[in-house]
């Protein structure tokens, strides 16, 4: 490997020693795996409910109410990798880490690289089974959106990296008093990226904000795709 | 050859401020490679800011720190896996066991043989009954022979030390001191220890730097500073330091 003074160099061995870590640190409490599940779940739940509610009496908001699981779902994959990243950047601050991590080898691209495997593991375990619940109590089969699914993960997923990465910022810049911005950050963008409803509903100049977000651009896929049958956003 | 090229850390005119008040306001020393160096100061003498620059996690205002050839902090990846530090305001990971952490740092700090070096360093340091506890669930004095045996895994050439021996029982503690001893005899490196523990200054270091609001006091052997001063050990030297008492005055 060759070694530069700029930290930019790369070691697989270093990103495995980080990931290790944090599945070691996932492995040993089962309440932790548990909450990566349940949260999804009970949501999905709520809104395949309120899905089948609003369908199964018509009226003009069954078009878009066919779609909710999807939404929620693709939502989830936002919030919950944007989590998955800063909970595990998190981790370090709440066990006083950091500074053994800093004074080691670890280049910050290698730390990054670790979140972000972190975050797609975390995703993984927590969707994959809701998507299957999801299949079982209303029908909905997420991966049957087949290459879209693709393309919209890898928009939502480097998304939520993004925003993990500027909330870890904060978070070094800040310290522990700009924790509630890892939890919370993310519903800034819930009603601005139009995860339940066209952009169109949204006053004109959020509109111009709203097409600023790369996720709305998915969640406009989303309906298009599953009311229109088209991928082009409605 | 340049001081910088010679010595194991040259630290040149080195200033660090913080919001326009000085932290480190113009030290210069250089360590020999394989001297035992201690640091010395009240709180806010600097220690802790002039380390994390040699460290190369904080970048000086102005003057200059090299490591083993590097100038920090940009030359900091060339040399840090020639380094590692321990300071009881650091911790590992609570939840992943003693063996766990190990592994993980030892994966990180590119160590050949992982397994036979944690068995090892568990026999030096008297760590296999609780190799397999969570680090959370550890007294303070396992902690710590778990922090010192996380700073060796290396066996860095340069070893950063901020008061190893803090909130430890005396016996513990002058364990820690035997096995730091050990190590520097064995391995031949640099070792630079922060601490306020006079007893331990004087048992492990060759040479003290005494720091006060960011300057350099004195700088000298153990032996020479109570001579000098005319003491009996070096915490009457410190107090002397510490509040100011000029050593003209003192003699």
């Amino acid at each position: 490997m060759i070694v530069s003074d700029s930290g930019l160099d790369f070691s697989v061995n270093r990103v495995t020693a980080m990931v290790r870590r944090y599945w070691y640190l996932l492995r040993s409490s089962w309440p932790r795996v548990l909450d990566l599940i349940y949260w999804p779940t009970v949501q999905m739940l709520m809104w395949g409910f309120l899905q089948l509610y609003v369908t199964q009496n018509g009226g003009p908001f069954v078009r878009t109410a066919g779609v909710f699981i999807g939404a929620v779902l693709l939502w989830d994959i936002l919030f919950r990798g944007q989590l998955g990243f800063s909970i595990s950047f998190l981790e370090e601050m709440w066990s006083h880490n950091l500074g053994n991590l800093m004074m080691s080898p670890l280049r910050p691209v290698e730390f990054i690289a670790a979140l972000m495997i972190m975050s797609i593991v975390r995703l993984a375990i927590g969707m994959i089974p809701v998507t299957l619940l999801a299949f079982a109590f209303f029908g909905f089969n997420l991966w049957s959106l087949g290459f879209a699914l693709a393309a919209f993960f890898v928009n939502l997923i480097l998304t939520s990296w993004a925003i993990g990465i500027f909330v870890s910022g904060l978070l070094l810049r800040n310290g522990m008093g700009a924790e509630s911005m890892a939890w919370t950050i993310m519903f800034l963008f819930l009603p601005l990226t139009c995860v339940y409803y066209p952009v169109t509903v949204l006053p004109w100049y959020l509109q111009y904000i709203a097409w600023a977000l790369p996720p709305t651009y998915v969640f406009e896929g989303m309906r298009a795709l599953l009311i229109d049958q088209s991928f082009a956003p409605t | 050859m340049d001081a910088q090229n010679t010595s194991a850390i040259a630290v040149e005119r080195l200033v660090k401020l913080y919001k326009g008040v000085a932290a480190v306001d113009g030290i210069s020393f250089q360590l020999a490679p394989g001297s035992i160096t201690g640091l010395l100061g009240g709180n806010g003498a600097g220690k802790t800011t002039t380390i994390a620059m040699i460290m190369g996690l904080v970048a000086p205002t102005s003057g200059t720190v090299s490591v083993l050839g590097a100038q920090m902090p940009a030359g900091r990846y060339r040399v840090l896996h020639r380094m590692n530090f321990e300071s009881p305001y650091v911790a590992l990971p609570m939840r992943l066991t003693v063996r766990q952490n190990l592994s993980v740092f030892a994966q990180l700090y590119a160590v050949a043989d992982i397994d036979a070096r944690i068995a090892q360093l568990a026999a030096d340091l008297d760590l296999g009954e609780f190799l397999d506890r969570p680090a959370g669930k550890l007294s303070a004095g396992q902690k710590t022979r778990v922090a010192l045996a996380k700073a060796l895994l290396n066996n860095p050439e340069i070893l950063l030390l901020d008061e190893p021996t803090a909130s430890l029982d005396p016996d513990t503690a002058d364990w820690v001191r035997a096995r730091l001893e050990h190590f520097r005899r064995a391995q031949g490196a640099t070792v630079l220890l922060a601490s306020h523990n006079m007893t331990e200054v004087e048992r492990l270091c060759e040479r003290v730097i005494i720091m006060k609001t960011g300057r350099i006091e004195d700088d000298d052997t153990p032996a020479r500073l109570l001579d000098r001063y005319g003491r009996e050990t070096l915490e009457e030297v410190f107090l002397d330091v510490a509040r100011g008492r000029q050593r003209e005055a003192v003699r």
